[in-house]
């Protein structure tokens, strides 16, 4: 019953707060849309595998791309699923260019070095190119569409969360309410069923507006982009819960941005994960959104199920049980027991 | 010994600051109890100590029979913090609701307790309106409905009247001599000294020491005085040469 006081108090703040319910649906919206139409293609270095291609045209792929060899037809699939971007294999006067194709800035990439890469360059390069991935009018922006879909989400739950949260200490009702019987788990799991019921709200539209009007390559589930989003929702929501006890006011929250939530997007796949250094490839999969914007494009891009995404559904639930158990902790600074 | 509601013997800390200095107190059921002193002489943390929010240093806090803090014990608690802890987005009757549940009030007597609460301060017209758009005093009043509601046996209120316009100080005031007469134990901090002179008996605290305790004509027999701000003065005095 005290937990579901807590919900329903949170609810109707929200219906009252109409700006910051404006916020957390309509900003994420306006910024993919405006991502969508701005965003051109970038630049990276390619991983190429080939099969019984000529020595002059592998030493010329070899100056632009990691080139390597291939020991049959059989082997293309796993490589392309491993981290190649490309098999070019020329069998019989037939050549053939099999690629990833889930980064459409990659194909481009791949079939424009293919090209020039060809002995006589006055000679028309014809190739049968097909994709394990997606398609040739994949645009970048349906690439990296998925992860912003869960950036924006995982940045709006954490920052409105912890704000929240926050205001409770400050304005003192966190201390009445900690005066009332209330324990100190009921308030907490109050506290992400409330802004749970919300956020699956605030993701559903997100991610319908995402496919249906920005018109994001959708090959999954919808049902899965839901789940993975509530998951990714849940965890910034119980990790800015638990950041907004280290801070004493509104703007230190917001210094935490730049700190916790930007340095996520490094290592969702927005840019190539094989580029980072490795020196710093470690932080990675110690954050939520590395795991929400792998499954998102799992399902989005690639049209995988749950085999391929319930490790990261489960590592992301991990993460929020463990921030939830970390706040039940913190509180104890409130109240002991 | 049993008889007495709250009984204390507390010392309490921050790091190396001694906020309160042993404070010995006995409360007796069915007394306005009015805690006297200077800002930042430690009132405010003796009364989160009573609630349960903090916890002794040293020395125990013995409410009800229990040690506090102790979820049980903080059912029959009515509490009113200094700073009015209400959420703004929310009206008046939401709020209600929401710290009714909490203390354990069942859902269908809500609705009568929160109307008879709101009625004892004067708000039942406002139940409807947004917080953010009372004024100070509302609020103060506001808070003291929600410390009423689930009909605490003992309330403890912190400077409950700051703010309020004097008649209806002396309506919220009947209202402390009434719940008294029916056996709640009240503890009020206040500056103001006509309040003083309401209580059962008075506290002055000042500096983390308990200075003086007594009816306020016992206190103004010992000092000499013909008001309590006087005895309260000449306490203060004595404090300062030790």
């Amino acid at each position: 019953m005290r937990i579901s006081a807590v919900v329903k108090r949170i609810l109707k703040q929200f219906i009252h707060d109409k700006r910051t319910m404006a916020l957390m649906i309509v900003a994420p919206i306006i910024i993919l849309t405006m991502l969508s139409l701005v965003f051109n293609g970038e630049d990276l270095e390619l991983k190429i595998g080939v099969l019984d291609l000529p020595d002059q045209i592998v030493e010329k792929m070899e100056q632009h791309a990691v080139v390597k060899n291939v020991s049959s037809e059989d082997a293309i699939e796993s490589l392309l699923k491993e981290d190649y971007d490309a098999v070019v294999v020329f069998n019989n006067g037939e050549k053939k260019l099999y690629l990833e194709g889930s980064n459409p800035s990659i194909n481009r990439a791949v079939i424009e070095l293919v090209k020039n890469s060809a002995v006589n360059s006055e000679e028309k390069v014809t190739m049968n190119i097909s994709y394990l991935f997606g398609s040739d009018d994949m645009t970048s922006f349906d690439h990296f569409g998925p992860v912003l879909v869960g950036f924006f989400i995982f940045f709006f739950v954490f920052l409105i969360a912890g704000v929240s949260f926050l205001r409770e200490r400050t304005q003192g009702t966190l201390e009445r309410v900690l005066a009332s019987p209330i324990k100190r788990w009921e308030l907490v799991i109050g506290y992400v069923v409330g802004f749970g019921l919300f956020t699956m709200v605030q993701s559903a539209i997100i991610a319908l507006y995402s496919v249906y009007v920005i018109d994001l390559k959708m090959e999954g589930s919808f049902f899965y982009v839901l789940l993975i989003t509530l998951m990714l929702a849940l965890s910034a929501l119980t990790l800015g819960i638990l950041l907004s006890s280290f801070a004493k006011n509104e703007l230190q929250m917001i210094q935490f941005i730049p700190l916790v939530v930007v340095p996520q997007i490094f290592f969702s796949g927005l840019f190539n994960l094989d580029t980072i250094s490795n020196y710093l490839s470690w932080i990675g999969p110690l954050t939520p959104l590395y795991y929400g914007a792998d499954a998102l494009k799992s399902v989005m891009i690639k049209g995988q199920g749950l085999t391929e995404l319930w490790i990261d559904l489960l590592v992301l639930f991990g993460f929020s049980i463990t921030f939830m158990i970390l706040n039940i902790y913190a509180l104890k600074k409130h109240r002991r027991i | 010994m049993k008889n007495f509601p709250v009984q204390t013997r507390v010392t309490k800390r921050y790091g190396h600051t001694t906020i309160l200095d042993n404070i010995k107190m006995t409360l007796n059921k069915g007394e306005i109890f009015g805690l006297l002193g200077p800002s930042g002489s430690g009132k405010t943390t003796f009364v989160k100590l009573l609630c349960g929010i903090e916890e002794a240093t040293e020395g125990e806090v013995i409410v009800l029979e229990k040690q506090m803090p102790d979820l049980n014990v903080m059912k029959r608690i009515g509490y009113m913090a200094q700073a009015d802890a209400l959420y703004g987005e929310l009206t008046a009757y939401e709020n209600l609701e929401f710290f009714a549940t909490l203390s354990g009030v069942s859902r269908r007597e809500q609705k009568a307790r929160i109307l008879s609460a709101m009625k004892l301060v004067d708000l039942e017209k406002e139940l409807q309106k947004r917080v953010e758009d009372f004024s100070g005093g509302m609020k103060r009043r506001l808070s003291l409905a929600i410390a009423l509601l689930h009909n605490p046996d003992i309330l403890i209120l912190d400077e409950p009247t700051v703010g309020i316009d004097p008649s209806l100080r002396q309506k919220i005031w009947e209202t402390f001599e009434d719940l008294r007469s029916k056996g709640v134990l009240i503890l009020v901090t206040t500056h103001v000294m006509d309040e003083a002179e309401r209580c059962s008996r008075l506290g002055m605290i000042k500096g983390g020491h308990l200075i003086a305790v007594g009816t306020p004509d016992e206190l103004k027999k010992q000092t000499d005085s013909q008001t309590i701000e006087q005895a309260f003065l000449s306490y203060g005095g004595q404090s300062n040469e030790n």
